[in-house]
Order: structure tokens, then sequence, then C-alpha cells
């Protein structure tokens, strides 16, 4: 951990950590702590100097690309890997050494991980019966598990009969019925399709609300982290680049892995010319109190969402609103919004996204080739320093979550 | 639309085993039924007698060397699986990079002929041996003698049905989901109890194929018993070869060989109706 070269994550962050360390401190219960915590596999740091608490009973979201750390962070949770040095506490207490078994957690798998030899039933009742918990309890319990999770039917039957969907449930079901204090979620949805993703995300929110347990939930999907969570921690690196509420997040990046990976965003290079004030590369320069966080001359990146812009064709539209001039590259009609791609600079491009409200208004959008004015309200833009580490930018996630963000 | 070639294309595949099989499997075993039904010596020819006594002989005159036969076999059968699942299990689970070498190490035994193993660990055990010595020392072998006793002749069947034991036992331990021992330690299980509860029923399949593959040929074997073993140690397999290449009594030879397969078949059966075929097939579903 001593000697790297990456910087510690951004003032903001760490701010709101100690916010959130403070809420679980004084909650007490189910709650999840870690202290300083780094894994390392050999030469490879997995995750580094962690520190990180969950309030009892909050729907927690650890977010990241494949390789974070968010995955190894859940099994030192689990108790499935050991820390190399740092803390785990659960519910107050230090867990070091106490083996998976003994943690007052259960997880719920990727795969599912449902043993093929028996049937739902001795699924979901495995863990009461090693709890020795009395049979007509066990009994009693593991139907009603099955019913909430709407299996009741398929109790005899076992996993490899049922669909991907179902066998999640039960997956689900067999975690959730030992009652934890904290239950552990690593891409439980990962494998599913679509449609089938949507409905069990509203389910897993509602069931986590009825029964109030502590969830950390590991996802690589940004749109499943901000439906779902009460609080998102970004993870790159094996580092919290952010944690924060999802509206925070998607809203106030603090730094331009965040403001890349979570949705599109466009990222405009500046530089901070005075306490007040930015002056983009690009563009003109824009007050700011923002400007403040940073050191006359530091560089930064002004943020500004793409369905936040307003396109104009040069020439028109509100010249008192910051903006920048730019020529249309393509235009792709999305169904509920027409996204398109404009160039401000040599190697600087923006997306914006115009909501499809009506024929006429989408009709009236500039076509590829256009010259036109990009402009954004004041408070529309946010002012990240550059990531340490790798630099997940609005080019490198996929378009696909464009269509999903605006939906 | 699948044509005539399409259909016949699994049969084109099936025939030269099937051929095998007929020429060197029924055929000489039409023969050798056929065999012990007659009477006869080797000088004078074999006459169809349907001499159903070869069977009653064989089974009241050679009683003793077929329960010793079965004994034997199922005691080196036991040891094979205590020996062969943990080193199994070190295979599969904790070997790392030395994975390769270790199974290499399982099957280099074979690299030198059955025979001569076995002859090897005759000399090993003999009487002026240090290995007999140091175990007539520590009070296991009291006479003095290793050779020509049960535990010589046991130890031998262990010793060279050992690979054919772990052999399954790895493939069905490799083959099993690690996540799933995960899962069981999540819900509350201790090493033992996901060992017992998981491991155990899933590698199942892996244990009865190594069960039949070591019980079976060590049922019949009788080089084991020639070389390390004395009169007292016969087992069926050496009547079988004796009668066959010594006295030269084909009838009894054959009528012999039928019992022991008859008795394993019924034996294997009724091990299949208890453990199940789906254990036998690694099959996880239930049939309706």
């Amino acid at each position: 951990m001593e000697g790297s070269p990456d910087l510690p994550p951004t003032d903001s962050a760490e701010d709101r950590a100690e916010q959130a360390a403070g809420k679980a401190a004084g909650s007490g219960s189910g709650g999840v702590r870690l202290e300083g915590v780094t894994k390392q596999f050999g030469d490879f740091t997995a995750v580094e100097e962690m520190d990180l608490d969950i309030a009892d009973g909050e729907f927690f979201t650890m977010l990241g690309p494949s390789g974070c750390g968010k995955t190894t962070t859940l099994r030192m949770i689990a108790g499935f890997e050991q820390p190399t040095t740092g803390k785990v506490l659960i519910d107050g207490s230090d867990v070091a050494g106490l083996p998976a078994f003994k943690r007052p957690t259960n997880t719920v798998f990727q795969s599912y991980a449902l043993f093929p030899h028996m049937t739902l039933e001795e699924n979901v009742g495995f863990g009461l019966k090693r709890k020795k918990v009395p049979k007509d309890e066990i009994k009693k319990r593991v139907a009603g598990e099955l019913e909430r999770v709407g299996l009741s039917r398929e109790a005899k039957r076992k996993p490899n009969q049922l669909s991907g969907g179902q066998q999640q449930r039960v997956a689900l079901a067999r975690a959730l019925v030992n009652l934890p204090k904290v239950l552990l979620l690593d891409e439980p949805l990962g494998a599913l399709d679509l449609k089938l993703r949507k409905g069990l995300q509203v389910q897993l929110k509602q069931i986590q609300r009825d029964v109030g347990i502590t969830f950390v939930y590991v996802t690589h999907d940004q749109e499943e982290a901000l439906t779902m969570s009460d609080r998102i921690a970004v993870m790159n690196e094996g580092r919290i680049e952010q944690c924060d509420d999802p509206e925070s997040v998607y809203e106030r990046p603090s730094t331009t892995f965040v403001a890349g990976f979570i949705g599109v965003s466009n990222l405009l290079p500046a530089v901070a010319s005075s306490s007040s004030e930015i002056k983009l590369d690009t563009g003109p320069a824009i007050a700011t109190p923002e400007a403040s966080r940073f050191g006359t001359g530091e560089r930064c990146f002004a943020v500004v969402r793409p369905e936040k812009l307003e396109i104009d064709l040069e020439g028109r539209g509100d010249t008192s609103k910051p903006g920048v001039d730019g020529v249309v590259e393509t235009s792709l009609y999305l169904g509920t919004a027409t996204q398109m791609a404009v160039r401000v600079a040599e190697g600087v491009s923006m997306t914006v996204l115009c909501p499809n409200v009506s024929d006429e208004e989408r009709q009236s959008l500039p076509g590829a080739g256009a010259r036109v004015r990009i402009s954004w309200l004041p408070e529309h833009m946010h002012l990240v320093a550059e990531s340490a580490g790798n630099k997940a930018t609005a080019d490198e996630t996929p378009t696909d979550n464009v269509t999903q963000g605006v939906n | 639309m699948t044509t005539l070639r399409q259909r016949m294309t699994p049969y084109w595949l099936l025939a030269p085993g099937l051929i095998w099989l007929f020429i060197f499997f029924v055929v000489p075993m039409y023969y050798m039924g056929e065999l012990s039904l007659k009477t006869g010596t080797l000088t004078t020819g074999y006459e169809m007698t349907w001499a159903f006594s070869n069977y009653a002989d064989a089974i009241t005159d050679y009683s003793t060397q077929f329960l010793r036969a079965f004994y034997f076999a199922g005691v080196a059968t036991i040891l094979c699986l205590l020996i062969g699942y943990p080193l199994a299990y070190a295979i599969a689970f904790k070997s790392g990079r030395w994975k390769n070498l270790m199974l290499f190490g399982v099957v280099a035994p074979f690299f030198t002929t059955y025979l001569i193993r076995t002859i090897s660990w005759k000399t090993i055990l003999s009487d002026s041996s240090p290995v007999v010595s140091v175990l007539e020392f520590l009070q296991l072998a009291p006479d003095g003698r290793v050779l020509a006793t049960n535990a010589a002749v046991i130890a031998g069947l262990t010793y060279n049905f050992l690979p054919f034991m772990v052999l399954p036992l790895f493939a069905s331990l490799e083959r099993l989901d690690r996540r799933l021992l995960e899962a069981g330690q999540d819900l509350y299980a201790s090493a033992r109890q996901t060992f017992l509860r998981v491991t155990l029923p899933l590698t199942m399949p892996g244990i009865i194929a190594g069960i039949l593959l070591t019980f079976i040929p060590a049922a019949g074997d009788y080089v084991n018993a020639t070389f390390l073993g004395g009169p007292d140690q016969a087992m069926i397999g050496n009547v079988i070869q004796s009668k066959y290449l010594v006295v030269n009594d084909y009838s009894e030879a054959a009528a012999l060989s039928f019992t022991l397969m008859a008795i394993i078949l019924v034996g294997l059966l009724f091990y299949i109706k208890f453990a199940g075929t789906e254990a036998l097939m690694g099959d996880e579903e239930e049939a309706k």
C-alpha cells in the first residue's frame, strides 16, 4: 500500500464518507465498517486502504468496472478472504479470523451456487438446519420464504429444473431465510436478461424495505445502482472514488472517473482562472463558485450531463447562458430522445440529448453538419478533478447506457 | 429434413466398436459358456452333456476361494477409497501448479508392467528385507514374515488398484463447483459439515465409479495372491488360472469364470439399486 503512485480520493469523497461514518456509529447494529482495509494477491493490490461505513438497514451498492475490487471487498465482509491489513467490523465487532460460517452474513452468489443435489426446500433450509433451528420452525420459515419469492409450487424441484430468474429467487430466499444482519449480493442479476432484471430490481428493493436488513450490493451496472441504492460507492482500482447517495453521484460527480462511469458525461477541460471563474480550453470564461475548490491556474474539468444541454443553430438562442460553439457530427434517433454528437474543438466532442417531446420539436433539431451553439444553465455545470489511476471517460461508456439512462 | 446419410451417421460411428465387441467379447463368451456345460479332457476332447454339475462343483468345491476373493477385494477397495479420496482431494484442490506432476505420479506405476511391479513387492517384503525387519521391530510382523499373509495380498491389491480409485475421484472433485463449497460455508456449515453435505454427495458418482473399477478387477485378480500370498491366500482367480493352465480342466475353469461373473453382476445390480443409477450415471436430475 505504501509507495503507490495513486493519489488519495478527493476531499469531498472523504468528507462524505466521514459523515456517513457518524450516521452508522449512531445506529449501532447491523452495520458494516471497514477500517484501512487492504487486500493484496501477490503483487496485485485488489483493494487499497479502504474505509467504509455502511449503516444498519441501508441498501449500499459498490459500483465499478470489473477488477475494481468491489467483489473482493464483498468477499472480505463475507469471510471468504482475509484482509492483508485493516479491520472489518460487522455489527460493531471485529470479525478478523472469524470464518465465513460463523459470520452473521449471508451471500447471494453471482451464479447462485444452489446445491444441485437438493430440492429447493432443502436448499433454502440448509442454513437453518446447520443452525439447529427446530424442524417445525424450519419448515414454516422455508415455506414462508418460498412464498415470498413466489416459488411455493416448485418446492420439491431441483435447481436445474428452474429458469435463471427462478434460480436467482431461490438464492435470495436461501440467504434471506436466515435473517442475516447483513445480506451480501454479488451481481445477483448479472446473468439475467434486461426485462427480467428490471422486474427483479424493483422486487429486491421492495424486499429490502420489508425485511430491513442491510444489503451490500455489488454491480457494474450504473443504472441498477442508481435505481436501488440508498448510497453508492463508486470504485476504481481498489479505491472508492466517491461514496454518496445516487442523486449526488449522478448530479455532482467528484472525479472524472465517476462522471464518466455513471451515465454519459461531457468533460470539458478547463483551468481555474480565479477563485470564482474558470476558463474552458475550448470556450469562454465561466463564473462559478466551485472554482474556489481549485487553486488559481489548476487544471480541472467542467462536467455537464447531456440531457442538461440546449442546442441551437449558431446565432440563435440565449447567449446570456454559458456555452460553446461546434458542429453536429452525428444525430441518432433513440426513441425516447435524439442523441447528437457535437464537435466543439479538435478532439473534444460533446453529447447532447434532446428528449422526444413532440414531432415538431424533433424535426426542428439541427442535422449533421450544422453549426450550432450548445448552452447550459450555470447550476448544471459541475467541476471535477481528474481521477487518479485509469480514466473512464464518456467514450468508454457503451452507448447503450445512454438509452437506459434516459429511460 | 435429415437425409438417410445423416440418420445413418451414428450407426457408422458405432460400428467399429460393436464389431470389435462382437468378435472379441460375445463370440468367446459364447464358446466359454458352451464349454462350461461340456465334459471331457484336453486329450479326449469335449462333448456337450449339459453338465450343470460343473457349476455345482465350482461353488461347493471352491466356496472358500470365492469368499476369500471377495474379502480381499473388499478390504482392498475400502483401503483404496480411504487412501485415494484424500489424495484425489489434495490433487484437485490444494496442489496448485504441482497438479499435473502429482497426477503423473498417480499413473506413473503404469509405465512398469503389472507383473514386474508385483514381483518387486515380493522382493521388498521378502523375509530378509529391511522393510520386514522394521515391521518386526515395530511388532507389526511378530514372526518375521510378511509374505504369504492376507495382509501382503491385500496390500498388493491396494497398491496395484489405487490409481483406478484416484482417477475417477479426481475427475469428480475437479468438476465440483468451488462456489458450492463457499455457499455451504456461507450458510453456517463448518468445513466438516460442508464436506459431508456438499462435497461427498456431489462426488458420489466418482466414488461409485472408483469402487467398481477397483473391486471388480481385484476380485478376479490372481497375480497378487500368486506372488505375495501362499496356499492359504489363494483367491478364485488362482483357481481359475490353475484349472486352465495347469490342470487343463477347461470345462470347470469356464464354469468357475461364469460363476464369478454372475456373482459380481448380481452384486453390481444390488449395488446400483442401493446407490441409485442417478449416482452411477452422474445425473443429478431425479427420474420422474
